[in-house]
């Protein structure tokens, strides 16, 4: 892990989030190194998915500065001083920033291929000619070179989060975010997306920030894992002292709760 | 002749009048329902724009046609609008009166059928970095519209038989075409039982059709 090495890619500065009276982020503060894979664990209704979505710009903070690639994400700099963001300030940072996530959101119009090759043409403005190619590339990468001109509608749960994945990718992100991704597989298909995302993890250049209920996945892939409750990082470290030898009584009551299933 | 209850002979010689006063209708009918489509489809967007100064007025305009009488504004429009020097033929002040008085109820449609459009899938084109009109051109629209065209079907064949209202600002078409005749002869009977026919013709097989169209839809 070369964090220290590098300006963090994401940078949680003071982050609050609230939903009417109920507060979910409190003055967040929390990095991710360039290359980085983290694992966001904790109790369901903790905040874990609002951190990915506050990220992802689905939803605004009500407070704090979230900084990506050294650029802030919902402020843009006017003199020294930081201003709301303008919509094209929000669309030129999200850029680095990819999802993946719980129930695919593939666009049941469209085949596979087309899934992966919407965004690079009419965003990126690449020729239909090279998106096509390396939508090709990479729905063979997900192990799907088979499944190019079948709709959603037509595949499997792991089959289409496996085309999500690849429609992800297509836009080069430097931040992937995963939330959940497997929670609404049948058990046998998680595996095949777990490969995936492992695959990922390994080849290393992307920054991974990851949610889920997979222990043992997170444990393998993670060079960190951050204990989250009550909109608060409780706890945070190398898998295996997370895991191992947790410090704090909730993490500890937290582990104990889902192990015993 | 003229003791027989239904003269045939009468109703050969009127039919090519009356049959050229059903192409007006169509004409009409389709020239309006095209109107209604984008007005409806403008009215629904201009309806969710974030910007209340685009929404309320659009939105009470809505109400507002849709609450009053079709004839009421094919009245306003042909007889007040010329007064301050808008002055058009009859058969595009009633086409456009029509389409906008039909657009109020598409709108509702479009909006129904664009709530409908899982939160997901504007999330996932937020995402991806689409813009705006990328994301309804590409990603909303495409999959908001297939399941609303049993609904649009339907208003089409309301419309074919509303633009008889026309008739009462002198457009020339089947219901005032029928009139004519009955009135130039004295005998109403055969014009407006065949115009009657006429619209029959037409719009139980279209109904027929979007009724297909909804069996089709509805197994989505
Ligand atoms: N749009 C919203 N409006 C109101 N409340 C919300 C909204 N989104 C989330 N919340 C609430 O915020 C809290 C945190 O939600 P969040 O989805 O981030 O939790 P989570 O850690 O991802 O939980 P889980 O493990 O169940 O997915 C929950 O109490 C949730 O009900
Ligand atoms: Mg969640």
């Amino acid at each position: 892990m070369q964090a220290n090495s590098s300006a963090p890619i994401v940078r949680f500065e003071n982050v609050t989030k609230s939903f009417g009276e109920l507060t979910v982020l409190r003055q967040l503060d929390f990095d991710v190194a360039p290359a980085e894979k983290v694992t966001i664990v904790g109790p369901s209704g903790s905040g874990k998915t609002t951190i990915l979505r506050v990220l992802m710009t689905l939803e605004k903070p009500n407070d704090g500065v979230i900084w990506v690639n050294g650029e802030p994400l919902w402020h843009q700099k006017s003199g020294d001083k930081l201003v709301p963001a303008s919509e094209k300030h929000l669309r030129k940072v999200r850029g680095s920033i990819g999802m993946v996530f719980q129930h695919f959101n593939l666009f049941p119009h469209m085949t596979a291929l087309r899934n992966v090759t919407e965004a690079p043409i009419h965003v990126l403005k690449m020729p239909k000619g090279d998106a096509e190619q390396r939508a090709v590339e990479l729905l063979q990468k997900v192990g799907l070179s088979d499944k190019l001109g079948h709709y959603p509608s037509q595949l499997s749960g792991g089959q289409k989060q496996r085309v999500a994945i690849a429609r992800a990718l297509a836009m080069r992100p430097k931040v992937m975010l995963f939330d959940e991704v497997t929670s609404a597989l049948d058990p046998e298909l998680v595996g095949e997306v777990l490969n995936v995302i492992r695959e990922l993890a390994e080849e290393g250049e992307m920054a991974m920030l990851l949610v889920t209920h997979e222990m043992g996945f997170a444990r393998e892939v993670s060079d960190r894992v951050v204990f989250f409750d009550k909109g608060r990082v409780v706890e945070q470290g190398p898998p295996e002292q997370i895991f191992g030898s947790p410090q704090n009584e909730r993490t500890k009551a937290f582990f104990n709760a889902v192990l015993r299933h | 002749m003229s003791e027989q209850f239904f003269d045939w002979e009468y109703v050969i010689s009127f039919m090519p009048k009356l049959l050229e006063g059903l192409v007006v209708t169509i004409e009409v009918t389709i020239v309006a329902f095209i109107l209604a489509a984008i007005l409806g489809l403008l009215m629904a967007l201009g309806r969710r724009s974030s910007n209340p100064w685009i929404a309320q007025p659009i939105g009470a305009l809505v109400e507002f046609i849709r609450s009053t009488p079709l004839l009421v504004q094919l009245f306003i429009f042909f007889y007040v609008l010329p007064r301050y020097g808008l002055r058009m033929p009859a058969f595009i002040v009633g086409t456009i009166a029509l389409g906008l008085h039909y657009g109020t109820y598409t709108s509702e449609i479009y909006r129904a059928g664009i709530d409908a459009i899982d939160r997901g899938q504007w999330e996932a084109a937020r995402a991806l970095n689409f813009s705006p009109v990328r994301t309804w051109v590409g990603i909303v629209l495409p999959q908001a519209i297939p399941p609303m065209i049993p609904a649009l079907g339907n208003y089409l064949v309301a419309m074919f038989k509303e633009s008889a209202q026309l008739s009462a600002i002198t457009v020339v078409e089947l219901t005032l075409t029928a009139r004519t005749i009955g009135t130039q002869s004295f005998r109403f009977l055969e014009p407006f039982t065949m115009a009657g026919v006429l619209y029959f013709l037409i719009s139980y097989p279209s109904s027929l059709v979007v009724q297909r169209l909804e069996k089709r839809y509805a197994g989505k």
